[in-house]
């Protein structure tokens, strides 16, 4: 009885951590759906945000290590902290310089390329990023706070105790962020569905000429779509950085939005979703399962090899339409 | 004036199809095989071998590799560390369950080996294509590695879960293990990297590289011009993986001699080796090696340059590294997709006409 | 079934037939794009099929070179029923076609390109063509002496280590067919070969198919909107409409056949 529940409980925290992925690939999908470009850089994207968010919160000065090196000084702070909110405020507006240099710097060069092309340019791209979020910020573990609420839920436990006779653990930071995605999927959808920009958006995505013969400016919707990429990975860098601090590896949990989009196609929001509820709950099953059988860990590579034969019987994905051949 | 190809007449179809057709370049060639061969051996020392001659040779050979199933062939493999790893771990395996058997053979066996493990992760190539495949092949990366890492037989149950080269030897010198000597490290990796040079050369030019060029132009029109897509998809597959595999191997064996998995072929591993081939030009066995060499070369100018020159720490040369792969990355791939190889070809071109450009 | 060889009037040699298709029905989804057609090709023939915009040709063709498989009907080549393959294993057969839309090999040399024609007939093993011994060395040869009899054919001799994607439009369908001229075809297939030519460009085109089945006595089938250009090249036309086949007979029978005047002559000619 308590393995049930264990597993529940297992299979709950997989929800979570589902509901993280799928916010990092929605990303991917917003940014394919308008561009064509598959975003290798979503995930550093994140971690460049969360670098940021850090780093503006605590009055950090950008390049102080480099500064250093080059005049021998030693700055590493203003010697101020700024509010959440407004560093924040501040980092999406960032965010949004950054969606603009990258579509001025590199999109606008690359239009018409094959999308392999394309694809590599952003492998480039978050190399890029990488690099120079470190230079920014120091590549040092940042803790990062924002005021959301951490740790296990008592409400929760004590409430699911007197039900159930087993109190289940969950972390309150996990509930925050699944009601925080939720909205912020709402809020995307009403804004592709209902606004001006929106439906521009939509167009964009599906014929990009045709978008264009009825005055559509194509420049002005990928500046827009990377921004909104970059809140996005904004809201999933605070979300993971707050739960195991701001570090590199955040980018390789990134990483496994892109199994998630394999499973749900690259053009579905639903998709995105389902496909990480999927893939969170089924690695956390499987390592709960099968894991201790073959030495644990297996988090490492189940959601790729998941979403590998996934795809060899059915590779347009969940969601995905179907690709007719012709010649 | 020098540099054309005036008066220098083919007679046979044999002479126009050989890989030289300009008559420098083909005394530039020989000129430089010979530098590599009989120079070099004599004058190479630790520092040079290690920091700069064998990781160009073993890279150059992982780049071919992957050249050929992305350049040549369309399929973008993001496996690349994970590969090399199973050519690390057969050869390390070989090595110690059959110590009288010659080095040699045990790399090769590793990069047959390689060859059916890629051919495996090859398969879904047929139903699954661009970057739904480059994604796919993540799974064969994370996967080959964590089982590596947690299969203690892979590597004989030591404790620290590494795997040790032991020494063998070629002719009665040592080849891996400490005691190897810098020319016997340069020369084992030398005579691969050239030998599996000409064996990539021969094939892409001859049927099996058009297959594969085939596939990759128009996969649909390949197939009903008769090529078989499965046997070119997996082909190619084999052929990437084992050079791949002998890449793994001779850089666990003879450049590094211990390894522990998830460090030295991890997916950065797999990155490089990727940029090795945008960079030096996909598609060209001549950009394999300016890539692999330009990646190797840039980390030591740069630690040169930033550390040595300027006295900054290393962490931040590092990460300054990281920034200039990436942005020269998306320049390459904005200003010549086709790579070095490409620019090489230029010049190579302007330099026929010259001093007369009309 | 079986016809007697026929001499035709300018001396080239017609034989039985060499493939017969059968009641062929094919449908997308809901929708049928061929309806119930049977026709035969002949050996040594040109062969034509016509028809309005969606009437089913290219889907025809498509059937013919096994790119679709149909729902319903066979398809009997050199008397023998032939079986679901794959398109590959139908160019094996002896089916070579050129495409509408061009379907080369942009990364690769004309002479690369035209040499893909003849892999079929390439069998040097894997390691032979690695280390560029025995068999693999004297094949390429064999081959490319092959080729270059079709290069010369073709005239295109001074572009053939230019790089396709820079060709233009008409030279690139000129290699196209030379890639399916290398395979010595039984039958060559020709999916609109003079579609967005101009005047000139048509008739070198028409030429160089008069040739290639007077010289090598190919059976040709093409499908073609030029009804000038059918009229005069082939031997015997299908007209298809809406997925039907409405005539069937020499140039001069679909002339006059009156459901072909309503449905496609009539129209066109407006």
């Amino acid at each position: 009885m308590d393995q049930m529940f264990f597993a529940a409980e297992v299979l709950l925290n997989g929800l979570m951590t589902g509901v993280m992925y799928a916010l990092v690939a929605l990303g991917f999908v917003l940014i394919f759906k308008a561009s064509g470009v598959f975003n290798y850089a979503q995930g550093v994207l994140a971690l460049f945000a969360a670098l940021t968010l850090v780093g503006i919160q605590q009055g950090q000065v950008p390049f102080a290590h480099m500064i250093n090196a080059m005049f021998g000084t030693h700055i590493e702070h203003f010697g101020w902290t700024v509010p959440s909110v407004l560093a924040i405020l501040l980092t999406g507006a960032v965010m949004v310089l950054l969606a603009f240099l990258i579509e001025k710097l590199v999109l606008q060069h690359l239009i018409g390329q094959a999308p392999i092309i394309l694809f590599m340019a952003t492998i480039g791209l978050a190399y890029f990023l990488e690099g120079l979020g470190d230079v920014m910020w120091g590549a040092d573990i940042k803790n990062l706070d924002v005021g959301l609420p951490q740790g296990i839920s008592e409400t929760i436990e004590t409430a699911t105790a007197e039900w159930f006779g087993y109190g289940f653990f969950i972390d309150r930071l996990d509930i925050w962020a699944t009601l925080i995605a939720a909205l912020l999927v709402a809020a995307l959808v009403g804004f592709a569905q209902y606004t001006k920009q929106g439906r521009a958006m939509r167009a964009v995505a599906d014929d990009h000429q045709a978008a264009l013969s009825v005055g559509i400016s194509l420049r002005f919707i990928w500046v827009m779509v990377w921004s909104i990429a970059g809140f996005v990975a904004l809201v999933a860098g605070v979300m993971w950085g707050t739960k195991s601090g701001v570090q590199f590896s955040l980018s390789l949990i990134a990483l496994k939005a892109l199994p998630v989009l394999m499973l749900g196609g690259f053009t579905s929001i639903p998709g995105a979703i389902v496909g990480g509820l999927v893939i969170g709950v089924g690695e956390k099953l499987f390592e709960f399962f099968v894991g201790p059988m073959i030495g644990g860990a297996t988090e490492n590579w189940f959601a790729y090899v998941l979403a590998l034969l996934f795809l060899v019987f059915r590779p347009q994905g969940l969601f995905g339409e179907r690709i007719i051949e012709r010649v | 004036m020098l540099y054309r190809e005036a008066g220098d007449f083919k007679t046979s179809y044999r002479d126009d199809g050989q890989t030289f057709p300009i008559r420098l370049d083909r005394w530039a060639y020989y000129a430089a095989l010979a530098v590599a061969f009989l120079i070099v051996p004599f004058i190479i020392n630790d520092y040079w071998a290690n920091a700069v001659f064998v990781p160009f040779l073993i890279y150059a050979i992982a780049a071919l590799g992957l050249n050929i199933l992305t350049g040549y062939a369309g399929q973008v493999s993001l496996g690349t560390g994970g590969f090399m790893a199973v050519g690390a771990y057969a050869v390390y395996k070989l090595m110690t369950s059959f110590p009288e058997i010659n080095i040699v053979i045990h790399i090769l066996l590793a990069g047959g080996i390689t060859a059916i493990v890629g051919m495996l992760f090859g398969l879904p190539s047929l139903r699954i294509k661009g970057f739904y495949l480059a994604v796919a092949t993540l799974a064969a990366q994370f996967f080959l590695v964590w089982l590596f890492n947690k299969v203690p037989w892979f590597y004989n149950y030591s404790a620290s879960g590494q795997i040790n080269a032991p020494e063998r030897t070629i002719l009665g010198f040592a080849v891996t293990g400490p005691a190897t000597s810098a020319p016997a490290k340069y020369l084992i990796c030398l005579v691969f990297a050239f030998a599996l040079a000409w064996v990539a050369r021969n094939l892409t030019r001859g049927m099996s590289g058009r297959k594969w060029m085939a596939i990759r132009d128009m996969d649909i029109a390949a197939e009903i011009i008769g090529v078989n897509p499965l046997t070119a998809k997996l082909s190619a597959f084999a052929v990437s993986s084992f050079f791949v595999g002998i890449a793994g191997a001779l850089l666990f064996s003879v450049y590094l001699g211990a390894a522990e998995v998830g460090e030295a072929f991890g997916i950065n591993k797999s990155f490089l080796v990727l940029f090795m081939i945008i960079i030096g030009g996909l598609g060209s066995i001549f950009g394999s090696f300016a890539g692999a060499a330009f990646m190797v070369l840039l980390p030591v100018l740069l630690k040169n340059l930033l550390v040595g020159g300027l006295g900054w720490p290393t962490d931040l040369a590092a990460h300054i590294e990281l920034m200039i792969v990436g942005a020269l990355i998306v320049f390459f791939l904005i200003a010549e997709p086709h790579g070095l190889a490409r620019l090489w070809a230029l010049t190579k071109e302007k330099l026929r006409l010259w001093p007369f450009p009309h | 079934m079986n016809q007697q060889t026929e001499i035709t009037a300018d001396g080239r040699q017609i034989g039985g037939t060499l493939m017969e298709m059968k009641n062929i029905t094919l449908r997308f989804g809901g929708v049928e794009a061929i309806k119930n057609i049977s026709f035969d090709i002949r050996e040594g023939e040109i062969r034509a099929i016509i028809g309005p915009n969606g009437a089913g040709k290219s889907s025809m063709l498509n059937v013919i070179s096994g790119f679709y498989v149909p729902q319903e009907g066979e398809v009997w080549f050199k008397g023998q029923r032939r079986g679901p393959m794959k398109p590959y294993q139908v160019a094996r057969l002896g089916i070579a076609r050129t495409f509408q839309n061009i379907a080369l090999f942009d990364g690769m040399t004309v002479l690369d390109n035209i040499m893909t024609g003849r892999l079929n007939r390439m069998r040097a093993g894997f390691l032979s063509q690695a280390l560029w011994w025995g068999a693999a060395e004297r094949e390429e040869i064999e081959n490319r002496e092959r080729v270059e009899r079709v290069i010369d054919f073709l005239e295109i001799q001074n572009i053939r280590k230019t790089p396709v994607g820079r060709l233009p439009y008409g030279l690139k369908k000129r290699v196209e067919l030379a890639r399916a001229l290398a395979a010595e075809p039984q039958i060559l297939l020709l999916d609109e070969p003079m579609a967005g030519m101009n005047v000139e460009e048509k008739e070198d085109m028409s030429r160089f198919v008069l040739d290639v089945n007077d010289e090598f006595g190919t059976t040709i089938a093409l499908i073609e909107h030029d009804m000038g250009v059918v009229m005069d090249l082939s031997d015997r036309v299908v007209v298809m409409d809406y997925g039907r086949k409405i005539g069937d007979g020499t140039p001069d029978e679909v002339r006059n056949n009156q459901e072909v005047i309503d449905a496609y002559l009539g129209v066109a000619h407006d």
